[in-house]
C-alpha cells in the first residue's frame, strides 16, 4: 500500500495521531499517578521531612516509617539505650537514635490480614452468587425478572452508608459487630448487585444453543454451565470480580463505624497510626504503600482479561 | 438408529403457530430433509424433537417410545445447530469428544480417542485435531460440527441447515460427502433446509414445510414432479416454474375448473418454424446453462434452452405446452 493510501485509511492511524494519543495517555498517567508517587516518597522520609514546608523533593530516604508501621515504641532515657547490647537491625538503629526502644510488633499485619479476608471472602461469594443469579436471569424465565432485577439495582441507587444505623444496630443484635463473618456478609451484600448486573451482560451474549448442545450431548444442565458457560464468561468474572475487590479492599466508612478490634480492616487501622506530638505520616504512607500493593498485583494478573472485559463484551466476537 | 414418529405436533410462541399440527414418520435409515422458507418452522420442529421445546399439543415417539417426558439428554438425539456449532473455549478434538465425555456416557479415553480419530477422518479434519475451534475456515467448522454428531450412534441425528453459511463448492462436496456418511452408517437422518437442491439430492423423502405446516411429503422424484399445489411447484424447479393462465398457449388440455397453467422447461416446446406466438427476449448465459426469456402478451416465461437452438433476441418462436400442471382457483393441483 503507498504511503498516501495509508494516510487516508480508516482503519489504521497515523503516526501523527498515535503520537498524539501516546503523549495524551502519557500525560493522564503522570496525573494519576503522582498522588501515588508522592505517598511512595512520603513512606520513605523521615517524619520532620515529611511535614517540610514547601515540600522536599530531594531528601535522604530512610526505612524510618516502616519500622514505625510495624512497630510499637517507648521512650527511654539515653542513658538506658547506652546500657542495652548493641542493635539486632536496622529498625532498632533507627529507633534508638530516636532515643526509643522497640517494644513489640504494631497491628499493622493482623489489620492487613483481616482486610484481605474480608475483601477476598466477599468478593468470592458476590460473584459466586452473582454469576448464578445472572445465570438465572438470562436462561429462564424469572416471574417478575425486569421488577427484580430493578429492585436488585436500587439496592446501590443510594450511598450504602445511608443505611449504617440500622446495620449498626443489627450487627449489634446479631453479635456481628467486629467480626470478620459480619464484614463479609456485608460488602457481599453490597457488591452483589453490581456483580448481577454486569454478569447478565457477559452471560446473554453467551448463545443458550451452546448448554442446548451439551445438554442433547447427555451432560445436565448444571455440568453444562460449568463446562460451557463458566470457561466463556470468565473475562465478566473476572471484570467483575476487581469491581468488587477494589469496593471492599477500599471501603472506609462502614469499617470504622463496625470494626474497631479483632476485626478491623486496614483502612480503619492506617489512620490511627499516632507518633509522638501527632499524625505519623511516613508510617501512614508506609502502611498506605503496602495496603495498594494486592489491588496492582490482581489487577495486573487479570489485566488482559479486564481490558476485554471493560467494553462490556462490545468486541469480545 | 430407529424410526421417528411425530403425531401433530404443534407449537405456538404468542398468538403466532410456529409449528401447526405436524405429523411424519421418518423410518430407521431413512435420510429425510424439511424443505422450507425462512420462518415455516423448521428449526422449531427439530427442537421438538429434541426436547429443547414442549409441543403445545402432539406427541413425538422414538423407537416406539413416546418422549414427552424425556429430558434432551435421556432422547438418544444428536443434533447440529444452525449457528453456534461450536465450544469457541476448546481446541477442535475436544469439540469431537465433547459428546463422548458426558458424565451419562463413561468411556474410557481410548474409546473416546479412538471414536475421535475415525471420526475426524470421516469428515477429512483429522490434520487439523489441535487447532483452535475459532481458527478454522468456515467450512472447516461445519466439518466439525457434523462430526460432533457422527461421534455418536444416536437413534436420529437432527440437522438444522448445517450447510447454509457455506460457499456454493463447498456445499456440494460437503452434501456428497454426507450423504455417503449416512449411507455407509445406515443413518436415520432429519435435515432442515430451505435450498432445494440439497433437498432434491440428500433426501429419501422431502417434506414441504410452510407457515408451520407440512404440505407434501414424498420422494424428490415425486415432489417435483406430482407437486400436490402452487406452493410446492414453486419451491422446486431451476428456473422457476412459470404460472401463466389457461389458455395463454396452446396444446393445454385443462380439466374443469383449471385457473392457472404450471409450465417448467419440460413442459414447454420451443420451435423456430411454425406460426411463431412469441418474441424472445433475452438470453442469460450462467455458464452452464442458458435461461431463454421469452414474452407471450405481456406475459414472460423463463426457460432452459436447448444449446443448439439457434435464436437470439428479437426472434419470434412457436411455443407449444406439453402435459403441464394444472391448479384450481385455490392453488390446489388439478389432475
Ligand atoms: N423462541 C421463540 N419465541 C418466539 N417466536 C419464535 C421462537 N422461535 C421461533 N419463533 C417463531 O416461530 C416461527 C418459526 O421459526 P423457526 O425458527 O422454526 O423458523 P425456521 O424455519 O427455522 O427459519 P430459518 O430458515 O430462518 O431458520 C418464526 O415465525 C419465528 O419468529
Ligand atoms: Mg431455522
Amino acid at each position: 500500500m503507498s504511503s498516501v493510501n495509508a494516510a487516508h485509511s480508516v482503519v489504521e492511524p497515523t503516526p501523527t495521531s498515535k503520537r498524539i494519543a501516546g503523549a495524551i495517555v502519557i500525560l493522564y498517567a503522570l496525573v494519576t499517578m503522582i498522588p501515588l508517587a508522592w505517598i511512595f516518597l512520603t513512606s520513605i522520609k523521615s517524619p520532620p521531612d515529611s511535614i517540610s514546608y514547601p515540600p522536599k523533593i530531594v531528601f535522604s530516604p530512610t526505612l524510618e516509617g516502616y519500622c514505625n508501621l510495624f512497630t510499637t515504641r517507648t521512650r527511654q532515657t539515653p542513658d538506658y539505650i547506652q546500657s542495652l547490647p548493641p542493635p539486632t537491625g536496622t529498625c532498632d538503629e533507627i529507633t534508638r537514635s530516636r532515643n526509643m526502644v522497640i517494644a513489640g510488633p504494631s497491628n499493622y499485619w493482623p489489620r492487613f490480614g483481616n482486610s484481605l479476608v474480608i475483601a477476598f471472602g466477599s468478593t468470592f461469594l458476590a460473584v459466586l452468587l452473582g454469576t448464578f443469579a445472572a445465570y438465572g436471569f438470562s436462561r429462564f424465565r424469572v416471574p417478575l425478572a425486569d421488577d427484580l432485577l430493578f429492585f436488585i439495582l436500587s439496592t446501590r441507587m443510594m450511598p450504602p452508608i445511608a443505611v449504617a444505623i440500622p446495620i449498626y444496630l443489627m450487627y449489634r443484635q446479631f453479635g456481628l459487630s467486629d467480626t470478620a463473618l459480619g464484614m463479609i456478609l456485608l460488602y457481599t451484600a453490597v457488591n452483589v448487585s453490581l456483580a448481577v448486573w454486569l454478569l447478565k451482560g457477559f452471560i446473554d451474549e453467551i448463545p443458550r444453543e451452546y448448554e442446548e448442545a451439551a445438554m442433547i450431548d447427555g451432560y445436565t444442565r448444571l455440568q453444562a454451565f460449568w463446562k460451557v458457560v463458566l470457561p466463556q464468561a470468565t473475562t465478566g468474572i473476572a471484570a467483575t470480580a476487581i469491581f468488587c475487590l477494589i469496593f471492599a479492599w477500599n471501603e472506609y466508612a462502614f469499617a470504622v463505624l463496625l470494626t474497631s478490634g479483632s476485626a478491623q480492616t486496614a483502612p480503619s487501622f492506617i489512620p490511627t497510626i499516632i507518633g509522638e506530638g501527632g499524625q505519623d505520616w511516613p508510617a501512614v504512607a508506609a502502611g498506605t504503600t503496602i495496603f495498594l500493593m494486592p489491588i496492582l498485583v490482581f489487577t495486573i494478573i487479570l489485566r488482559k482479561q479486564l481490558l476485554r472485559g471493560i467494553t462490556f463484551g462490545a468486541v469480545r466476537k | 438408529m430407529a424410526e421417528v414418529i411425530l403425531h401433530g405436533i404443534a407449537k405456538t410462541f404468542g398468538d403466532a403457530a410456529a409449528v401447526d399440527d405436524l405429523s411424519l414418520t421418518i423410518k430407521d435409515g431413512e435420510f429425510v430433509v424439511l424443505l422450507g422458507p425462512t420462518g415455516a418452522g423448521k428449526t422449531t420442529t427439530l427442537r421438538l424433537i429434541a426436547g429443547l421445546e414442549r409441543p403445545d399439543k402432539g406427541r413425538v415417539t422414538i423407537a416406539g417410545a413416546d418422549v414427552g417426558r424425556q429430558s434432551p439428554a435421556e432422547r438418544d438425539i444428536a443434533f447440529v445447530f444452525q449457528q453456534y456449532s461450536l465450544y469457541p473455549h476448546l481446541s477442535v478434538y475436544d469439540n469431537l469428544a465433547f459428546p463422548l465425555r458426558s458424565p451419562a456416557r463413561r468411556l474410557s479415553s481410548d474409546e473416546v480417542d479412538h471414536r475421535v480419530r475415525e471420526v475426524a477422518r470421516m469428515v477429512r479434519i483429522d490434520h487439523k485435531l489441535e487447532n483452535r475451534s475459532t481458527r478454522l475456515s468456515g467450512g472447516e467448522m461445519q466439518r466439525v460440527a457434523i462430526g460432533r454428531a457422527l461421534v455418536r450412534r444416536p437413534a436420529i441425528y437432527l440437522m438444522d441447515e448445517p450447510l447454509s453459511s457455506l460457499d456454493a463448492k463447498l456445499r456440494a462436496e460437503l452434501r456428497l460427502e454426507l450423504k455417503r456418511i449416512q449411507k455407509d452408517l445406515n443413518s436415520t437422518l432429519l435435515y432442515v433446509t430451505h435450498d432445494q437442491v440439497e433437498a432434491m439430492t440428500m433426501a429419501d423423502r422431502i417434506g414441504i414445510l410452510s407457515e408451520g405446516r407440512l404440505i407434501q411429503v414424498g420422494t424428490p422424484r415425486e415432489i417435483y414432479a406430482d407437486p400436490a399445489n402452487l406452493h410446492v411447484a414453486a419451491r422446486l424447479g431451476q428456473p422457476h416454474i412459470n404460472l401463466l393462465p389457461v389458455d395463454l398457449l396452446p396444446g393445454a388440455s385443462a380439466p374443469t375448473g383449471a385457473r392457472t397453467v404450471g409450465a417448467r422447461t419440460e413442459h414447454l416446446e420451443i420451435a423456430t418454424a411454425g406460426a411463431a406466438n412469441a418474441e424472445v427476449d433475452w438470453i442469460e448465459h450462467l455458464g452452464d446453462q442458458n435461461h431463454l426469456h421469452i414474452r407471450v402478451e405481456g406475459h414472460k416465461i423463463v426457460t432452459l434452452a436447448d444449446p443448439y437452438l439457434s435464436v437470439k433476441p428479437g426472434d419470434r418462436v412457436s411455443l407449444t405446452l406439453k402435459q403441464p400442471l394444472y391448479f384450481g382457483t385455490d392453488g390446489e393441483r388439478l389432475r
